[in-house]
């Protein structure tokens, strides 16, 4: 097809951002870093069920300071996906609409984020 | 009746002819329905991961590991899990793919190439727990 040549609409750089929008991008995001995630939930598991031996280098990758910085972006994702998440699944419900409550529940949302991250981070290495 | 496509060529199909071959393919609200279910099904089945991940992982040597997806409840639980987060998975990067990829032709690839490599991922993890487990 063979686009004319006429002037756009205004597009995504004439809007002042938002914290919706922002939390919609970022669940997109983090859902796709979640599905490329999985690769490593299948590895561990491949690994575990290879024997002591596959478990190791796994077990190396897993505690190397990559492997870290990794899996805690990876459990900052899973949280961040499972928090707006619920987000979208009140809004399916046609609640929070309204401006201020949209805002609250973006709010409400993050933090639900982050206190789920720093709980299972402590106490998974703490 | 002759109708303009956006191609250019002409069809002899009345409009609501052309309209009902463009339109829905009857299957979106059942691809909506489940992105939802498996959604929920995931809030849970996260829960019970990285609850068991903090209790199992500080000091986890592969004997732990092994015999903690050896228990029936346990297997069973991270077999779920596996289904529900690989079929959400393939779900939401299906629309993202025909949302940001515009080329038929790309976008069918695409869209195969994923579906295929979470099927493999999904029959990997299936297969690896039950290897354990029996």
């Amino acid at each position: 097809m063979k686009h004319a040549d006429r002037p756009l609409s205004p597009h995504l750089q004439i809007y002042r951002p938002q914290l919706t929008s922002f939390l919609s991008i970022t669940h997109r995001i983090s859902g796709v870093l979640l599905t490329i995630g999985l690769a490593l939930l299948t590895w561990g598991l491949c690994a575990l069920a290879g024997g002591p031996d596959s478990y190791a280098t796994f077990s190396a990758f897993a505690g190397s300071t990559i492997g870290t910085i990794v899996l805690l972006g990876g459990l900052l994702a899973l949280c961040w996906h499972f928090a707006m998440g619920i987000k979208h699944l009140i809004l399916d419900t046609g609640r929070c609409f309204e401006k201020s409550n949209a805002q609250r529940l973006g709010q409400a949302a993050m933090a639900l984020a982050g206190v789920m991250t720093l709980i299972v981070a402590i106490g998974v290495f703490a | 009746m002759t109708d303009k496509t956006d191609s250019g060529a002409y069809q002899y199909q009345s409009p609501l002819g052309r309209a009902r071959g463009l339109g829905s393919a009857k299957s979106g609200t059942h691809h909506w329905m489940a992105q939802r279910a498996t959604a929920v099904a995931n809030l849970f089945l996260t829960l019970w991961l990285l609850w068991s991940a903090t209790c199992l992982l500080p000091g986890a040597t592969h004997e732990t590991l092994t015999e903690f997806i050896a228990r029936p409840v346990h297997a069973v639980l991270l077999i779920l899990t596996a289904l529900s987060f690989f079929y959400h998975a393939a779900l939401g990067v299906q629309v993202v793919i025909e949302d940001y990829v515009h080329d038929e032709g790309r976008k069918t690839i695409k869209l195969l190439v994923t579906r295929g490599l979470l099927f493999f991922g999904a029959v990997a993890c299936v297969f690896s727990i039950l290897k354990i487990a029996l």
